[in-house]
């Protein structure tokens, strides 16, 4: 049994979706859907799995989110829907509800976050609003877990026994709306059936002017005259025009709804603290310096104190393994050639990379608690005007400040970016945010070439990063994506503080994802860099890697960076690992420097600097670049990102390096 | 009057929302509907978006498409 989980942005769905699956998660892929999902098994259920949809205010087709859950409901035909819904903001919550209740498919409604509306003076009638919405409505609480098991029963119920919502004309009785639905539905009853999607939902989307259910309902030209002639007679007789009639007639029946079943709190302490709050955060003097100032602290904190500390005790403790490991294999005796790929190959590369794995937790800790508490939201508000300029809007930051964390979740959380020119800009605009992957990189050469300051280089690079991105968006908006920046219009929610096991699951599947892939992309690198480093064309041991069969292919691209000043094969092939993943060129590095130090290869600090530049700006990993490849449905224009991000890099570094040479 | 017009603090109730397909109705999803009363919250420190309530929650929208809304003042 599938069940699908519903709801707005901002009402607690993932909240709930933890509580009802506990870390029991997987991402799931469903055909002829594009977005990976997630999925997990609901508590104490028997083959009873619930998928997390994105959260969406409607069901029109026009973010990626709507089409997605449309695509999903439609499509997959799930069991049963959970949707959730905002019991301190009901009125807008439940305008979804209502586009739900028409696909005809078992529902319930979970309504959230009660504890809060009670503790304000409010109270919900949840009999009468379950009567007038024609399904169960459970009371709950998913951050704290009250009304989950109920809620589980009532959905497993429902689904069970295939019990659809009782109610699903929300027009009064003969308006204008209501006469042109019905005719509408008559008219259209067979066609819906034959492609088995409600009448009621066909008619809506109809009535809105859903081209492409006009497509799939495969009307002839007579039965669309008829609809037009329908819908155009409503408009003439209710004074309002097509879109506005039909949330006019849904947020009328919400009124009604409400207004026989809810007692409305007091302003509530979450809102009055809210406002409190954004009168400093949001404040006309204090929201841009407080902004940098929290951007300041995540990366100082992340960098200088909490994660590079943990990093640095972990290190250690993966040195003093290497060390045993060294120590046990030399007295076993063991072929030479096994003791160094296990130690040389797999110990040095694999450890050196994990040895990063705190600080990309840490980021990613602030970053989650950042968007999870609502502030995220109030960064677009603020930032808006300033993103207009390069031709984005403010909802634009939310997904490149994930891209300091992760290329990855960052190029999907454009997803939350509703138009598609934006959200292909923003993709574009991504790999120019230095990811945490690259830290290893950083770190690795701040520490040999400028140990004093290294917190001031690792800043100049992500300024860098951002600069050359504002030039490449300048550029972009100016000729490829010429034409006009999204309507950016984005509920600001009350601040909450995000719960503990959220957070820690959400810490866990990047902690996760990050070791899987040391364990699987980076291991193999390793061991296929360790094999072309250790032999040569004739599969023999070699004595001095720079007879070795990576020399060999490092020696024949390294002329093209001759004017970047990094010339030495071992450069080039750092940057090839760098291919599969960013912390390879660290482990690769180590490698083939055998011991010896860091200014053994690059003379001067020019040269490391133009190295650093070229790293920050070039092609993405390969992780990344199946992720925009995913998203964006084209192999040609992936393989241009990866083009241009290498010549962007390239110029980069050789302009870094040509002036750097002038003054030092 | 059009919704950008309001003073911060000051309310009004909607008449009649304008613009573009998709922005439209998206605001009309969000519940700025005929007849629904809104109160102009503050404005972002660069003087746009505009920060609004409606049905009991907080909106931005950006002063370009707030002029697309009418509105009467509350007086």
């Amino acid at each position: 049994m599938i069940l699908a989980l519903a709801g707005n942005q901002n009402c607690g769905k993932t909240t709930l979706f933890n509580a009802l699956t506990g870390s029991n998660q997987h991402v799931g892929n469903f055909p002829g859907v594009t977005v990976d999902q997630k999925i997990g098994e609901i508590k104490g259920q028997k083959n009873c799995s619930v998928v997390d949809l994105p959260g969406i205010y409607s069901l029109r087709p026009y973010t990626q989110e709507e089409i997605v859950t449309r695509d999903f409901i439609i499509k997959e035909k799930p069991d049963g829907i959970i949707n959730i819904v905002d019991a301190t903001n009901i009125e807008r919550n439940l305008y979804l509800t209502l586009q739900l209740l028409t696909l005809r498919i078992p529902t319930v409604l979970a309504l959230n976050m009660m504890d809060e509306v009670h503790a304000n003076g409010g109270t919900v009638d949840v009999r009468k609003m379950g009567e007038a919405l024609g399904i169960p409505v459970v009371p709950i609480s998913a951050a704290r877990g009250d009304g989950v098991s109920e809620l589980i029963d009532r959905a497993v119920e429902v689904a069970k026994t295939r019990t659809l919502p009782k109610v699903f004309d929300f027009c009064s009785e003969d308006s204008p709306v209501h006469r042109c639905i019905h005719a509408v539905v008559h008219l259209i009853q067979d066609h819906a059936e034959n492609i088995g999607i409600s009448a009621r939902f066909c008619t809506a989307k109809l009535m809105e002017g859903d081209e492409d259910f006009a497509e799939r309902l495969e009307l002839d030209e007579n039965e669309k005259e008829l609809l037009e002639h329908c819908i155009v007679e409503m408009e003439n007789e209710s004074g309002l025009d097509r879109q506005a009639a039909l949330a006019d007639m849904r947020y009328a029946y919400i009124e009604k709804v409400v207004a026989a079943s809810v007692v409305k709190a007091h302003e509530s302490r979450e809102h009055l603290r809210s406002a409190r709050l954004d009168r400093i955060l949001t404040g006309k003097f204090t929201a841009i310096p407080v902004f940098l100032g929290i951007m300041f602290l995540t990366f100082w904190l992340t960098f200088d104190v909490i994660g590079q500390r943990l990093s640095d005790l972990l290190a250690l403790g993966i040195d003093a393994l290497t060390n045993l490991v060294d120590k046990g294999l030399t007295a076993y005796g063991i072929n030479p050639v096994v003791h160094s790929l296990i130690v040389d190959g797999i110990f040095a590369g694999v450890g050196g990379v994990l040895a990063f794995l705190p600080i990309i937790v840490t980021l990613f800790f602030f970053l989650s608690i950042l968007e999870d508490t609502g502030y995220m939201a109030r960064v677009a508000f603020v930032m808006d005007k300033l993103l207009r300029k390069i031709g984005l809007s403010g909802r634009s930051i939310v997904p490149m400040l994930i891209g300091f964390g992760c290329s990855v979740p960052a190029i999907m959380a454009t997803r939350t970016v509703s138009s598609d020119r934006d959200r292909k800009m923003t993709i574009l605009l991504i790999p120019y945010m230095s990811c945490s992957a690259k830290i290893p990189i950083y770190a690795f050469f701040t520490a040999a070439f400028f140990p004093k300051h290294k917190a001031l280089v690792m800043i100049s690079l992500y300024v860098l990063g951002i600069l050359v991105g504002i030039l490449a968006a300048l550029l972009l908006k100016s000729t490829a994506f010429r034409g006009k920046p999204v309507p950016f219009v984005m509920e600001l929610p009350n601040y909450r503080l995000p719960s503990v096991k959220s957070v820690a699951l959400l810490l866990w599947e990047k902690a996760k994802d990050f070791i899987e892939r040391a364990f699987s992309v980076i291991f193999l690198a390793t061991i296929i860099i360790w094999f072309l480093q250790s032999f040569d064309t004739r599969l023999n041991v070699v004595e001095n890697s720079a007879d070795s069969l990576l020399a060999g292919i490092g020696t024949l691209i390294a002329p093209v960076f001759r004017p970047l000043g990094f010339a030495d094969w071992r450069c080039a092939t750092s940057l090839i690992t760098g291919l599969v993943a960013k912390e390879s060129v660290v482990s690769t590095m180590e490698i083939l420097l055998d011991g010896s130090a860091l200014s053994s290869l690059f003379g001067t600090t020019r040269m490391a600097v133009s190295f650093l530049v070229f790293t920050l700006l070039y092609t993405p990993c390969a992780a990344a670049i199946a992720t925009v490849k995913r998203e964006w449905h084209s192999g040609v224009r992936t393989a241009l990102v990866v083009v241009n991000q290498c010549a962007v890099a390239w110029v980069a570094a050789f302009l870094v390096y040509q002036i750097g040479g002038l003054f030092f | 009057m059009t919704l950008d017009q309001l003073k911060i603090g000051e309310g009004g109730t909607i008449l009649s929302v304008g613009g573009e397909n998709a922005l439209r109705c998206r605001l009309l999803d969000m519940g700025l509907t005929p007849r629904t009363k809104v109160v102009l919250r503050k404005r972002a420190p660069m003087g746009d978006p505009i920060e609004i309530t409606v049905r009991g929650y907080e909106l931005t929208l950006r002063i370009e498409d707030a002029v697309r809304i009418e509105i009467e003042r509350e007086g």
